[in-house]
């Protein structure tokens, strides 16, 4: 019986492979913009030599405070391990490899990158479409959303210029800061920048999530979040009411009444109704709500701002950003490193551009097993002559594209670096 | 004549020229050129001669007001009495005077306040955690003063100090008009409002403002109105500070030694990581008057004996024996209630019954009952011991009793021995939590201190006496006990005389 044969040989790369994740690393991985990008010098600086490195081995053995002279010794010892994961930690004041070595008290976080991460789990009481581990590109749509805010406050509210999104490979992204203030923010700043920028808090016990209006309850919005409002009105419809319908369940739907302030004329007579509907849609009811609180301006214009007031909020409370606080807190937390490969789906944890983030979709990310496949097919090379540069690896498959933009805005930080350091060496001379 | 010049010029690395000043003894009310304000930011390091005595009494001054502000913010109290609780405690203790005051020299009072912020840096700068203390002391009580002073004279240092705020011109301030008003508080009135002026600074220099949403915030700046100024202050006072406390611990060690000065130091830097003032206890002629005898101890006990003292006793009765600091700790303290020398040998003799033959204890235990009130060896006459020494010297080992109950049970035995030895006290009230919050945190005289006013039926933060002193001594604890007691006696007895003149 003939063998069959295919002309797309399609092999199985499992990323629970050691073989394929050590394919990857040695082939693929983008060592370069990665020293670059962390160390903002091309002299290794201690911004990457007293830096922690952790690793994940197969297995889940976990080995924190490595830490590299050069990109080279980080590739080798990457080569060597070859992890499933690696994680970024902060610049310590000495080098972390050295640790068992140095006085109790010595090794202390100093600069980091200032970082976030949304995880897809936080909005689980509110998507309708998938809950626990599944994503899909409906729920990204609060990713999206909260993307959009977010760097907008990073921008131009606290001035950030470096910002670098990835996608965490499963259901999340990240964000890392690489600005000067950034590194050298201590603690207390992070801490203030994350407080300040985090809306939604509260347990699950806890309906109204969102209290950003002093003691009262009473007071406007502070700009900032005025801003993210308005920015977020247009996803509220498009995503809420639309696409997840939040409201249409009778559980989506006592949830809302939940926020809102309990006033018996106007919670009352919209529960009747919309237990007498069951399938009207979150639009539908939506504008119920609206034409309730627009009938309270006449008469009673205290309640009616108490409400306008309450639909802000829940506006907030279902598209605002739900960040993970104590990540971007504490610089001495560790964060994955960008390229790397989430080990339970494959996909390279890739750049994301915060303008075109509406339209990225999870399941286009290439995973691990494709790029191989694509190094696979790639036709044995004729040299000619040796002069002609051989491409790189990577440049032949479709991780090409965001390498492409993670070493624009590699380039952009050390543009930024260069002229400090300029400004740095001047200041200098006067003396 | 000991000058303490040069060092400190080491320990700040001060490049300004140096100003020696000596001793000023102006009776007038106008501030010398050294101290124009009464407010401090301790830029400049004093170069002026002073005694060793007064090098020591200067730094004990302050680090008393320090500790006793730290103790005062972990008993969480309301900003109001807080803030009365400082102020008496600082007239007191270290009192300074705005340029206003009459009658008062104001030179003495700065020099002091001076001297003794630069004597407690060098004793504080030595380890993270010291100077994060020392550090949040000194911002509280900066604040304090900052919030009490002359405004005009408040006004009149800010500008001495030239900070390089940005001021908000008015174009600007019209152009976000909108974003500062909806950041101030609400039902500002439009005068207000327009007579407010705005700093803009980094938004990172004000990160209390930024967290709690109080400040509008642009492209990276915050702007700060002249009513939250005191956040700027205050950042200013604790990062320039912040930062000489570690350029101080980094130039200690080539601090030309002067074997006078580091017993200093060292002390101050024990005392307050004890949380306590340097201060022996010293009776006053009221309580030393009232005799104790042998019989009276067991009553005193359960009514007066702080915690220590109490497990001591309850010891020494169930096991009729105690081990050497145990004896030393209680036996001093009971001298300091009163027990005299030949009622103390009747007292001790007692306890020990019948496990100890007469010969024994003459041999062996008399003496030593003896020396600790000065009748043999050197004849010197020991203090009681104080909290400070019971927490820090003589740890007690697998077979001792002696130390600090908070410091040296573990939580539950802790808990059992306060449930067991006083009625007033549960395993589930928020007393008990109070206390063990302290005992969690090291703040173990704070959680003496709840016991006491838990046992003594006085409300939080009452503390020992008006201004929520905290115990520091355990004969202080005994002392005020009695007071306490003979106030009630003396309340009753007077309503009974009410009662039968009617």
């Amino acid at each position: 019986m003939p063998i069959p044969i295919r002309d797309d040989p399609m092999v199985d790369h499992d990323p629970a492979n050691p073989q394929v994740m050590s394919a990857f690393y040695r082939r693929l991985f983008p060592y370069r913009p990665f020293f670059l990008w962390l160390n903002q010098d091309h002299v290794p600086a201690k911004l990457y030599t007293h830096r922690e490195f952790a690793f994940t081995l197969q297995g889940d053995v976990y080995i924190r405070y490595n830490s590299f002279h050069t990109s080279d010794d980080f590739k080798k010892e990457v080569l060597r391990l070859n992890p499933s994961r690696f994680e970024i930690g902060p610049q310590y004041s000495a080098r972390p490899r050295d640790r068992k070595t140095l006085a109790a008290g010595a090794l202390q976080p100093q600069r980091r990158e200032l970082v976030f991460d949304i995880d897809m789990t936080d909005y689980d009481e509110i998507r309708t479409c998938c809950s626990d581990k599944k994503i899909c590109k409906r729920c990204w749509g609060f990713i999206a959303a909260a993307v959009k805010v977010l760097d907008h406050a990073l921008r131009e509210t606290f001035g950030f210029k470096h910002l670098l999104w990835v996608y965490s490979g499963r259901r999340g992204i990240h964000c890392w800061i690489s600005d000067q203030h950034a590194l050298d923010l201590n603690d207390d700043q992070r801490k203030a920048l994350v407080t300040f920028l985090e809306v939604i808090k509260g347990s699950k016990e806890q309906s109204k999530k969102v209290n950003v209006r002093g003691a009262k309850d009473d007071a406007d919005l502070h700009p900032a979040l005025k801003d993210g409002l308005d920015q977020l009105k247009v996803d509220f419809v498009k995503l809420i009411l639309r696409d997840q319908d939040c409201f249409r369940s009778e559980r989506g739907w006592e949830a809302l009444l939940a926020i809102l302030p309990a006033d018996r004329d106007v919670i009352g007579p919209l529960r009747s109704k919309w237990q007498s509907s069951p399938t009207a849609s979150s639009e539908e009811r939506w504008a119920d709500l609206v034409d309730a609180v627009k009938v309270l301006r006449k008469g009673n214009t205290t309640l009616f701002r108490k409400y306008e007031r309450a639909m802000e909020d829940v506006i907030l409370q279902y598209t605002y950003p739900r960040i993970d606080a104590e990540v971007s807190k504490h610089r001495n937390h560790l964060l994955k490193a960008p390229f790397c490969v989430h080990p339970g789906t494959g996909r390279v944890c890739v750049p994301v551009d915060p303008s075109l983030v509406d339209e990225f979709d999870p399941d286009t990310v290439p995973t691990v097993g494709e790029l191989l496949n694509e190094l696979d097919r790639i036709p044995p090379e004729h040299v000619e002559g040796g002069t002609k540069r051989r491409a790189e690896d990577y440049e032949q498959t479709s991780l090409k594209p965001y390498v492409e933009m993670f070493e624009e805005h590699v380039a952009a930080i050390l543009k930024d670096g260069r002229g400090v350091k300029r400004a740095l060496k001047e200041e200098s001379m006067d003396f | 004549m000991f000058k303490p010049t040069t060092r400190h010029n080491i320990a700040s690395s001060s490049h300004l020229p140096e100003v020696k000043l000596s001793k000023r003894h102006s009776t007038s009310g106008q501030p010398s050129s050294r101290w124009p304000y009464r407010l401090n930011f301790y830029e400049r390091p004093p170069t002026l001669d002073i005694t060793l005595e007064e090098f020591e009494t200067f730094a004990i001054a302050r680090l008393q007001v320090l500790s006793h502000i730290e103790s005062l913010s972990h008993r969480s109290l309301p900003y109001a009495q807080l803030s009365t609780a400082i102020a008496t405690y600082l007239k007191q203790h270290l009192p300074l005077s705005s340029n206003t005051a009459r009658n008062v020299d104001l030179d003495a009072e700065r020099r002091k306040d001076e001297i003794g912020h630069w004597v407690l840096r060098l004793a504080f700068c030595r380890s993270p955690d010291l100077r994060a203390r020392f550090l949040r002391s000194e911002i509280s009580l900066f604040r304090h003063r900052f919030e009490t002073d002359d405004v005009a004279e408040r006004a009149q240092f800010l500008r001495s100090l030239e900070f390089d705020w940005q001021l908000v011109d008015e174009t600007e301030k019209s152009q976000y008009a909108h974003e500062l008003r909806t950041c101030m508080p609400w039902g500002t009135k439009d005068e207000q409002f327009k007579a407010e002026s705005w700093f803009k600074v980094p938004w990172y220099t004000v990160p209390d403002l930024v967290g709690a949403r109080r400040v509008f915030i642009k492209a990276g700046m915050a702007y700060v109105p002249q009513s939250l100024q005191i956040s700027l202050v205050l950042q200013a006072f604790g990062s320039r500070l912040e930062k000489a406390l570690e350029l101080t611990a980094k130039n200690l060690p080539r601090l030309d030694e002067d074997e006078r000065l580091f017993p200093v130091i060292d002390h101050l830097a024990a005392s307050f990581l004890s949380g306590l003032g340097a201060s022996d206890y010293r009776p006053d002629g009221e309580t030393s008057g009232a005799v104790v005898t042998a019989d009276m101890v067991d009553d005193v006990a359960r009514k007066h004996f702080p915690p220590c003292m109490r497990n001591l006793y309850e010891r020494l009765k169930r096991d009729r024996h105690l081990k050497h600091f145990g004896r030393l700790q209680l036996g001093l303290f009971l001298k300091g209630i009163g027990l005299p020398l030949d009622e103390a040998i009747i007292f001790w003799r007692k306890m020990y019954g019948a496990t100890m033959s007469d010969d024994k204890f003459n041999k062996e235990y008399k003496y030593n009952i003896r020396h600790s009130y000065g009748q043999e060896g050197k004849r010197a006459n020991y203090p009681p011991k104080s909290c400070q020494q019971i927490l820090t010297t003589n740890q007690p080992g697998t077979q001792d009793s002696h130390g600090c109950p908070f410091r040296h049970f573990s939580p539950e035995n802790l808990q059992n021995f306060l449930i067991s030895t006083y009625p007033q006290i549960d395993r589930s009230s928020p007393e008990m939590r109070d206390i063990m919050d302290s005992v969690k945190t090291a703040h173990y005289h704070v959680a003496c201190t709840r016991v006491f006013e838990v046992t003594h039926g006085l409300k939080k933060g009452e503390g020992l006496s008006k201004d929520g002193e905290s115990v520091v001594h355990p004969n202080k604890y005994a002392d005020r006990s009695r007071e306490l007691e003979r106030e009630k006696l003396e309340a009753v007895k007077a309503k009974d005389e009410d009662v039968s003149m009617d």
